[in-house]
């Protein structure tokens, strides 16, 4: 049981090359991306895998009158042909359909029975033998239809919003208004009010839907999906098709982008379970990149902000109403207006929001739900108010600063948006500004320079993790967390690795199976919190035990040590007070003569440490555009994104995230609309040639500003998330910048250069 | 293998039958691959499906995003554009054929280094399209890769990495030149 122990080398206290948190640490994972090792959910190729094609509904509304499927299951190569017609019994009540994330409401059921919800409405599922003969099968099954009439144009459904009820979780209706908002507003010295629009937008992640289901000999199923969430899919497919947890594994090492389309189970995984349980062989479903605008979408939203100021430039009086569309037969809730309610002090608030009916698919959480749409009515009303006052909007922003949560009356657990404006403006050069519209240029380039900002929640979610630290000192976690481009696999690594004191080499992080212990779904920034916290509480359990073993060591100067008094760093166990007191990690199961050390725990939020406070993240924008002023086209050319989110786990990937959310709100500003034909209550764009998107050409100079921000409140990690606090305010920065370049306001995304003529 | 359908009986229309699958030998990364395909197997579904190179990935199948990146005789390609039978005698390298793991290419591990992707999924394509640049050898300013990169769509916005990763390497290899 015990060895002699090596003599440690001396080092100062505090100092290691074990300290990963902080550090640009390359992604773990690089080498499996950059060589196409890593594996997507189609590219499972299983033994004797069937190929289903998914056919789409051509109508809105109405109902299918017949499928003649004869003729296509007489073709060679084609297996079955699965529709409503041939669907079997299913769970019937809507609670199986019903996800983690599903908003109020009954979730599609898809083959369901003959009525049509929404255009491309999955209706039939062709099985064949190969994917050519499969996609031929599906492209020549004539299904005939009656029509019914439908409606799918929010603009017609202006007075027919209702306030939703209670929504999905984390949705939070308005508070009720404070002060009085309509007298302050008629005594206001300078007013302004405008509507602000932008138009449905689909997620578009680059790897399409798709479900790999291997069929075991024994019945059971693994299903490779494209999901955020695997065990959020695993409860949907097990309670629909009557499985056990052990019949039915998800798995999802690798997920090509989801930004909140792989929150729900989507309809590809439904139709690959049934097609391999029914056949019982592997089945594979892969969506086309036109289906990938077949389910979920931010939606369609008009806003009516209405501002006052008082003489001195505060904020006399704000009101927010905000209505977007949702589907019929489920009510999908975001929070868009609440935001204004706490990112300026105002004493005087009315919020509304209320959504209307559609024959559409039910809209879904598309990175920084609500409030990119929120911030970007807000944010270019903000620059209205400070223009129509005649105070510069930066220090318009800073008069109305906000240093508590109105909304809820709490203080901020942390809040350095102030510090963001000032980092952010001293990089950007907001003091070389000249306020008037039009009044810098280059030749016939009109420069323009707009700013806006945001905040974001900071939230932290129930997770597990379990941890396996054996002989040969390497240490393997695992917990059933997501990998679609956040930087997971590398920041879990990063915060194993030094609770442990262990070199990145020596760790290795798992994710995305149902056979590793339960994480939340990968959205709302909550994974770093979340995952993080269970992460650092499994590895330190470890850490207890490797002391515990290293107590009994012959000679252990940690005899009688607890494990506050050590630190682990550099491969070894410390003694906090004299650090040259040590013993080498991997001498201690050696010593123990155990091969394996193991743990398994959860990290909850500290609800009690919490209630006193608002958690938020906040960020600052500032945009240069450069506009042709004969054609009209608008370029970005620089933007400066300064970000108060707490800790930063990993200066490398945080910073990419924060690139690609300003990628985003370019985006969302000048491109990014889905087209809806009402006509044909079908969007028309739907394919990546016309829903545009930025080009390597379209980006430019993209500054990140991590701005320090401490905080033991939101959760020990100090972590308050980075996936979308930095699309906050861009698309409103650059619709400004558009505004103090042109002298237009454009209050309806994208700013096609038709707005600008 | 695929059979010719019967007609059905019963008066029901029989519709046109699939194309049966033949051989055909595709040159893929140095070595010859011998498949059964049928005619309309497109290129980037042979590998995938039928290789099992998943390296090179769908990302719209039409030619649009650029995901399907591979080089057929040190040119760039999208191979979701092409039939695999018309790439029979051709040098195709796919992304596997650039580096592994433990054996990557300057741009391989530029792209690493700079952080120059997120989720993964257009990276294969990005570094297939940037070798194919560099094949070229037209691009020098940053101005020029962003427009001769832009064929390869990043919905991550990866964008910024993508250009100094490949920078990196064009400097390198104008250097060498030198």
């Amino acid at each position: 049981m015990s060895q002699l122990i090596t003599t440690p080398r001396l080092v100062e206290a505090g100092t290691s090359n074990t300290s990963h948190i902080g550090k640009p640490t390359s992604r773990v994972e690089g080498p499996a991306k950059v060589t196409g090792t890593a594996k997507y959910s189609a590219e499972f190729n299983v033994p004797d895998m069937l190929y289903g094609y998914v056919v789409t509904s051509p109508i809105t509304k109405g109902r299918i009158t017949k499928i003649n499927t004869e003729p296509v299951l007489a073709l060679a190569g084609v297996v079955q042909i699965f529709s409503h017609e041939n669907v079997p019994s299913l769970a019937w009540f809507d609670r199986s359909y019903k996800d983690d994330v599903a908003p109020g409401g009954s979730p599609f059921r898809p083959l369901h029975d003959n009525e049509i919800k929404f255009n491309m409405q999955p209706v039939a599922l062709v099985v064949a033998e190969t994917f050519e003969v499969a996609r031929y099968a599906a492209s020549v099954l004539e299904i005939e239809y009656a029509e019914d009439k439908f409606d799918t144009n929010i603009d017609l459904k202006r007075d027919e919003g209702h306030e939703p009820g209670s929504g999905k979780t984390g949705f939070m209706p308005p508070p009720p208004p404070r002060g009085n908002p309509n007298d302050a507003l008629k005594n206001a010295t300078h007013r302004i009010e405008g509507e602000y629009i932008h138009g449905a937008q689909h997620h578009n992640p680059m790897e399409m839907f798709a479900t790999t289901v291997e069929y075991h000999p024994d019945g059971k199923i693994t299903a490779y999906d494209k999901t955020q969430g695997v065990y959020n899919v695993q409860q949907y497919i097990t309670k629909i098709f009557g499985l056990s947890k052990d019949q039915a594994r998800v798995v999802n090492h690798y997920m090509g982008g989801g930004f909140g389309s792989g929150l729900r189970p989507q309809y590809q995984v439904f139709l690959a379970v049934l097609a391999a349980l029914e056949l019982k062989q592997s089945v594979r479903v892969s969506l086309t990149r036109q289906q990938m605008f077949s389910f979920g979408h931010r939606p369609h939203t008009l806003q009516y902000l209405k501002m006052g100021t008082n003489p001195d430039g505060t904020l006399a009086a704000l009101h927010h109403h905000a209505l977007h569309e949702t589907s019929r037969f489920e009510e999908y809730t975001e929070n868009v207006v609440n935001w204004s309610g706490m990112l300026y002090q105002c004493e005087n608030v009315k919020l509304g929001y209320q959504v209307a009916e559609l024959d559409v698919y039910t809209p879904l959480d598309m990175r920084a739900p609500g409030a990119a749409t929120g911030s970007f009515g807000l944010e270019v009303a903000m620059d209205e108010m400070a223009y129509a006052a005649g105070i510069d909007p930066l220090d318009f922003r800073i008069r109305n600063y906000a240093e508590q949560d109105q909304n809820m009356k709490k203080p901020f657990s942390s809040k350095k948006l102030r510090e963001c404006y000032h980092e952010g403006a001293t990089r950007f050069g907001w003091d070389k500004r000249t306020p008037e519209p039009r009044s810098m240029r280059e030749g016939n380039q009109l420069i323009g320079w707009g700013m806006a900002g945001g905040v974001w929640d900071a939230s932290m979610q129930k997770a597990a993790a379990k941890a396996t630290f054996t002989a040969d000192g390497k240490l393997l976690v695992q917990s059933a967390a997501g990998e679609n481009g956040t930087g997971t696999y590398t920041i879990m690594t990063q915060i194993a690795a030094e609770t442990l004191g262990l070199p990145i080499e020596a760790v290795t992080f798992e994710l995305g199976d149902t056979n590793m212990p339960e994480a939340p779904v990968q959205g709302g920034s909550w994974t770093a919190a979340s995952v993080g916290s269970a992460v650092k509480n499994v590895c330190t359990d470890i850490g207890e035990k490797l002391l515990k073993l290293a107590q009994k060591m012959e000679g252990s100067p940690l005899k009688g040590a607890s494990i506050d008094d050590v630190h682990f760093a550099d491969g070894q166990i410390r003694l906090s007070a004299n650090p040259s007191e040590a013993v080498v990690v991997r001498d201690i199961l050696a010593a123990s003569g155990e091969e394996k050390l193991e743990a398994e725990t959860s990290a909850m939020p500290n609800l009690i440490k919490q209630q006193p406070y608002s958690m938020h993240s906040h960020n600052a924008v500032f945009a240069e555009v450069r506009v042709d002023e004969d054609l009209g086209t608008v370029h970005v050319t620089r933007v400066v994104n300064a970000v108060a989110a707490g800790r930063i786990l990993n200066t490398k990937t945080a910073r990419s995230q924060v690139l690609g959310s300003v990628v985003w709100g370019i985006s969302m500003a000048l491109m990014e609309e889905t087209v809806m034909d009402h006509t044909f209550g079908r969007y028309m764009n739907h394919n990546y040639a016309e829903y545009h998107i930025p080009v390597n050409a379209d980006i430019h100079d993209i500054d990140v500003i991590f701005v320090e921000e401490e905080d033991d409140k939101v959760n020990p990690l100090g972590v308050k998330g980075i996936g979308e606090v930095g699309m906050l305010g861009v698309a409103a920065a650059i619709t400004n910048a558009v505004y103090h370049a042109t002298g237009k306001r454009v209050r309806e995304l994208p700013i096609y250069m038709d707005k600008l003529l | 293998m695929i059979q010719q359908p019967t007609n059905t009986a019963g008066g029901a229309t029989s519709l046109p039958a699939p194309p049966s699958a033949g051989s055909v030998t595709l040159t893929i990364n140095g070595v010859q691959r011998h498949m059964q395909l049928a005619p309309w197997t497109t290129l980037l579904d042979a590998l995938r499906e039928y290789a099992d190179l998943t390296g090179t990935k769908k990302g719209c199948d039409h030619g649009q995003c650029g995901s399907c990146t591979v080089l057929v005789n040190g040119k760039r390609i999208n191979s979701c554009l092409t039939l695999a039978v018309m790439q029979e005698g051709n040098e195709i390298t796919t992304i596997e054929g650039l580096g592994q793991p433990e054996s990557l290419s300057p741009l391989q591990q530029a792209f690493i280094d700079h952080d120059a992707f997120q989720c993964g999924y257009c990276t294969p394509g990005q570094i297939c399209s940037a070798q194919g640049l560099l094949n070229e050898g037209r691009a020098h300013t940053e101005d020029e890769i962003r427009e001769l990169m832009s064929g390869n769509i990043c919905r991550c916005g990866a964008y910024v990495g993508i250009l100094a990763a490949v920078k990196e390497v064009v400097d390198k290899q104008s250097e060498i030149v030198k």
